[in-house]
């Protein structure tokens, strides 16, 4: 018997895990993926939202608010990336300044701080590639950026060291409420909890809809994106916004923790929950739009292009909490944008009733903060050289776009739910990310995943076991 | 900080031709910097027929023509270095490279050579919407894995692009019993050798589709097909004609880039066509000192030019180590009408050999065309060409005494001609 189980093991259910790791708990977290952050969290702008978008009252507003204000230090306890890059909202015409004020009024009334409304020459002062056209801006100093894959990985990784169990290719199939526990049903056996946790991303509907009289319902929004080398990733420093509209925050323009420039999303309401393609449509809508606020926006230098999936619930809400109808089951449902921003605050609130529901005791050897993987592009020549001092394989260079050494992937690999795949290496490592993306380095890659992981090259998966990269000869066919 | 007369980036064909260059024009005081474990590479894993045509008179697989330079290299006792990554080059040309065993290794340059070849474009700089599957190979990845890591990439392919690698890699996989379903092109004509086309599609009945393009992929996993449409003369697929083609593997053969980041960080000017640094006769770049060849200066498909092209650079940068270099007006090379780019783009008579080869390729195919040196308003070359095709490099050769003849002669300009 588990006293918690969280379904999910993406940004948010990982959140959760690592705030009630803190606790002497038998926890687990399961996912239907190979590999945590394998969904929503893995495929969104990245952006650390300062919170002017939320209505007012809104458990929205609440966490964005929350989470924006936690980033900083957290991101220094997981040793990731994160920059307060601040951003702008962009307007267009003077009829549009209203509809920036009164974004500015929902943000003050939020508690959002500095918010400033600038003119055109305030606003290309500070961005010169910004189109001519733009009238005005809405500046938020406080609005960040951060890697969402190492947000979610390191939590994760905090959890795991503090002894949360990570059951992954684990489906959930069913729940069933007991008198005072859940059986989980899943394609790996059955488990009980005393405590269920719904962070089913897309799927938290169905979670839900098994257990509670309360009816959720997610609609998939999806949101396309194309990103660029990095050598164009300074042609804006602040995030740039449009005005939002019905669907959303509109298509930005954003560096990106390690110097990329991201460019989108797009927002169109899908039927199938696992649809994450791209679209001809989708992909020319998001560069016609960025280019409404950014002059130039280089073509040439694309590198990949991807989608990622909100989960929209019909009321526009964040569902978090406890079930009216359902007691020790708890919502973290409905989490769309600004739910990465917001993953934080929704462990703290959501981590806090249910260590106090279970009179949950801290540990005395809980350890909160992590170290990353090294990231050697980033280091000084001299920082360089002693690391390959102490330890040689450093000096071995396996992607080259990204510098990505043998030692890193290592790492990547035996540390704490560690890399299986070769896209999990290229989440923890960026190993792969880079412009010929892993055209040089992926059979290296299969090769060492191979090695340490005493497989056969031929078990080597991009994400997951239906996803192998090769096969063997076979001229039986000839 | 160790100091060397001349560093050479790179130990592909340019790099050894390049190395052994240098040393037969008397410096010795040289080192090949090489990321790989062996010399040799792409040529490594071309393990197909057709190289040295023009430099032995002999049909050599890739490995054996590069062994050639290899075992000169070895001979000389010409210094190297493998499995030694050069991470930085700056101005001054100091270079920073590492390696497991040597840590991090600075040293000082007098001269350096830029060979670092290029690198495949990946599915991104196309943007073919759809999933982000396994399946999903560049052609030179797919090679690599098919003749020296032992694997196949898939049984069912299609390929995208008619470059050479990917014609290449048709037939390859083809022996190795895969199915190559099409190969889909989406300009009129292909960007790959005509030889290739012969023997590689013809040969075994692999239809060639000029004018389509891939405009989906599917498949969550892995890929499970693609959908192929007829693009118009815009490039823009048409409406109507998409075709569901089943395969679990889609190979890319859409272009080559040259490898420049470092050429960037040593602030080397990049001509925005070849994506290659910008080069005088001497192959010498914009800063002085610092000479490109190979497919880092622009994209080859017959190796034996990249041999010849590198034993000028390393021929050059003895010179220049040697202080022989003498200054003069440089008279500009123009492309136009047709001609895309010339390397090299300037030429100083004073530094010139007797006679200077101009490499370039044609924007378009043209059939039964002039091709035309003008020599300011006069024209002085009309030769009469067949085809000129983008996949195939053309080359002018430019006489030393054209200058003497000439002492005022602003530019040359070379172009494609009706009649
Ligand atoms: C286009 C786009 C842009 C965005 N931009 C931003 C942004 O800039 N800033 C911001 O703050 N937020 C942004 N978001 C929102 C943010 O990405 C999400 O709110 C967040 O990632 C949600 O995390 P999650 O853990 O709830 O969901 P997920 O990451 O989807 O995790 C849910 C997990 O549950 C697992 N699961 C589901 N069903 C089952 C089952 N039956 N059994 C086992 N496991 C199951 C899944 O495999 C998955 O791993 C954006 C979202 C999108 C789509
Ligand atoms: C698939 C294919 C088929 C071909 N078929 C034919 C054919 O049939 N006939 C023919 O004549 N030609 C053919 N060619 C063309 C010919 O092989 C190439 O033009 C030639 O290999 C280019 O030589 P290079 O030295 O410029 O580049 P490369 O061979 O690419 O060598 C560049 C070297 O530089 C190294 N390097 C790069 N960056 C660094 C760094 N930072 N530090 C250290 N080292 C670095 C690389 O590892 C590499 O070894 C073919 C090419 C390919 C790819």
């Amino acid at each position: 018997m588990y006293d918690i189980v969280i379904i999910g093991a993406g940004v948010v259910g990982s959140s959760i895990a690592r705030v009630l790791s803190k606790y002497d708990l038998k926890i687990a977290v399961m996912d239907k993926e190979a590999d945590i952050c394998e969904q929503t969290s893995k495929a969104n702008s990245g952006i650390v939202h300062s919170g002017y978008d939320a209505h007012v009252g809104s458990m929205k507003a609440k966490m964005n608010l929350r989470g924006s204000k936690m980033m900083e230090s957290l991101c220094k306890d997981l040793d990731i990336p994160y920059r307060r890059n601040g951003s702008l909202v962009l307007a267009f015409s003077k009829t549009d300044l209203p509809k920036l004020e009164a974004l500015k009024d929902q943000g003050d009334a939020n508690g959002v701080e500095g918010l400033q409304i600038l003119s055109t020459e305030e606003v290309l002062l500070m961005e010169p590639n910004l189109s001519n056209e733009v009238t005005n801006a809405l500046y938020a100093p406080t609005g960040g950026i951060v890697d969402p894959f190492k947000l979610t990985i390191a939590q994760a990784e905090v959890a795991c060291q503090n002894g949360v169990e990570f059951k992954l290719k684990t489906k959930v199939i069913d729940v069933e409420k007991h008198d005072d526990y859940f059986i989980i049903f899943t394609d790996k056996g059955e488990f009980k909890t005393r405590i269920l946790v719904n962070a089913a991303g897309v799927y938290a509907d169905d979670v839900n809809n098994q257990l509670s009289a309360y009816k959720l319902k997610i609609t998939p929004r999806k949101g396309e994106y194309c990103l660029f080398d990095k050598q164009v990733g300074n042609i804006v420093d602040k995030t740039i916004f449009q005005l939002p509209t019905a669907l959303g925050k509109g298509v930005l323009v954003t560096p990106t923790p390690d110097g990329n420039l991201l460019v989108g999303p797009t927002a169109n309401d899908i039927i199938d929950k696992d649809d994450i393609s791209t679209t001809a449509e989708g992909l020319k809508s998001v560069i016609d739009r960025a280019r409404k606020s950014v002059k130039q926006i280089p073509m040439g230098f694309v590198i990949t292009a991807f989608a990622g999936l909100r989960a929209t619930e019909q009321n526009g809400d964040f569902v978090i909490g406890e079930a009216i109808d359902v007691p020790n089951f708890f919502n973290a449902a409905g989490i769309e944008s600004p739910g990465l921003t917001s993953a934080p605050a929704i462990g703290e609130y959501l981590g806090a009733m249910i260590a106090n529901r279970l009179n949950a005791i801290e540990k005395s050897d809980y350890i909160k903060t992590r170290t990353d993987t090294v990231r050697f592009e980033s280091l000084s020549l001299a920082d360089k050289a002693n690391l390959i001092k102490e330890n040689p394989e450093y000096g071995k260079i396996i992607c080259r776009c990204e510098l990505v050494t043998l030692a890193q992937i290592k790492d990547a690999i035996h540390r704490p739910l560690g890399a299986k795949t070769i896209d999990g290496i290229k989440r923890r490592t960026r190993a792969g990310a880079g412009r010929c993306q892993g055209g040089f380095c992926s059979p290296r890659v299969i090769e060492i995943l191979a090695k340490e992981l005493h497989l056969d090259p031929r078990e080597v998966a991009k994400s997951d076991s239906n996803s192998v990269m090769l096969i063997e000869f076979d001229k039986d066919s000839l | 900080m160790i100091n060397r007369d001349i560093v050479i980036i790179g130990g592909g064909p340019a790099g050894l031709a390049a190395a052994i260059s240098c040393y037969e024009n008397g410096n010795k005081d040289i080192i090949i910097l090489e990321r790989d474990n062996s010399l040799g590479g792409i040529l490594n894993q071309c393990i197909h027929n057709g190289f040295g045509l023009h430099t032995f008179k002999e049909e050599l697989t890739g490995p054996e023509y590069a062994a050639r330079y290899i075992s000169q290299v070895h001979a000389l006792g010409i210094d190297y270095r493998l499995n030694t990554m050069v991470i930085d080059i700056n101005k001054d040309k100091v270079i920073s490279s590492i390696n497991e065993t040597d840590g991090l290794m600075q040293i000082q340059a007098k001269a350096v050579i830029l060979t670092m070849g290029c690198r495949e474009r990946s599915r991104g700089a196309l943007n073919i919407p759809g999933y982000r599957p396994a399946g999903i190979f560049s052609a030179g990845t797919a090679q690599r894995y098919v003749n020296i890591e032992g694997y196949m990439p898939g049984r069912q392919i299609v390929i995208l692009g008619s470059g050479d690698i990917g014609l290449i890699m048709a037939r390859r996989l083809t022996l190795e019993g895969a199915l190559v379903k099409m190969v889909c092109e989406i300009m009129p004509y292909s960007g790959g050798l005509k030889r290739n086309i012969v023997q590689c599609l013809d040969d075994y009945n692999i239809p060639l589709r000029l004018n389509h393009t891939v405009t989906k992929i599917y498949g969550k996993e892995r890929v499970t097909g693609v959908m192929v449409s007829e693009v118009d003369e815009n490039r823009q697929p048409i409406l109507g004609t998409e075709e569901y083609v089943e395969c679990d593997t889609l190979l890319l053969s859409v272009g080559l880039i040259p490898e420049n980041e470092l050429s960037r960080k040593a602030l080397v000017k990049i001509n925005a066509k070849t994506q290659g640094p910008e080069v005088d006769e001497c192959l010498s770049t914009s800063i002085p000192g610092i000479f490109a060849a190979g497919n880092v200066l622009h994209v080859h498909d017959l190796v034996d030019y990249v041999s010849m092209e590198a034993a000028l650079a390393g021929k050059n940068a003895v010179k220049y180590v040697n202080g022989l270099f003498k200054p003069g007006f440089s008279i500009i090379i123009e492309a136009k009408n047709g001609v895309r780019y010339t390397v090299p783009g300037t030429i100083n008579p004073n530094n010139a050999e007797d006679i200077t080869v101009v490499r370039f390729r044609t924007g378009d195919v043209y059939r039964d065309a002039y091709l035309s040196v003008y020599l300011d308003d006069e024209r002085v070359t009309h030769l009469k060409k067949r085809i000129l095709t983008p996949g195939e490099m053309e080359q002018i050769i430019i006489p030393k005494k054209w200058f003497a003849e000439r002492p005022n002669l602003q530019k040359i300009t070379i172009m494609v001609e009706k009649e």
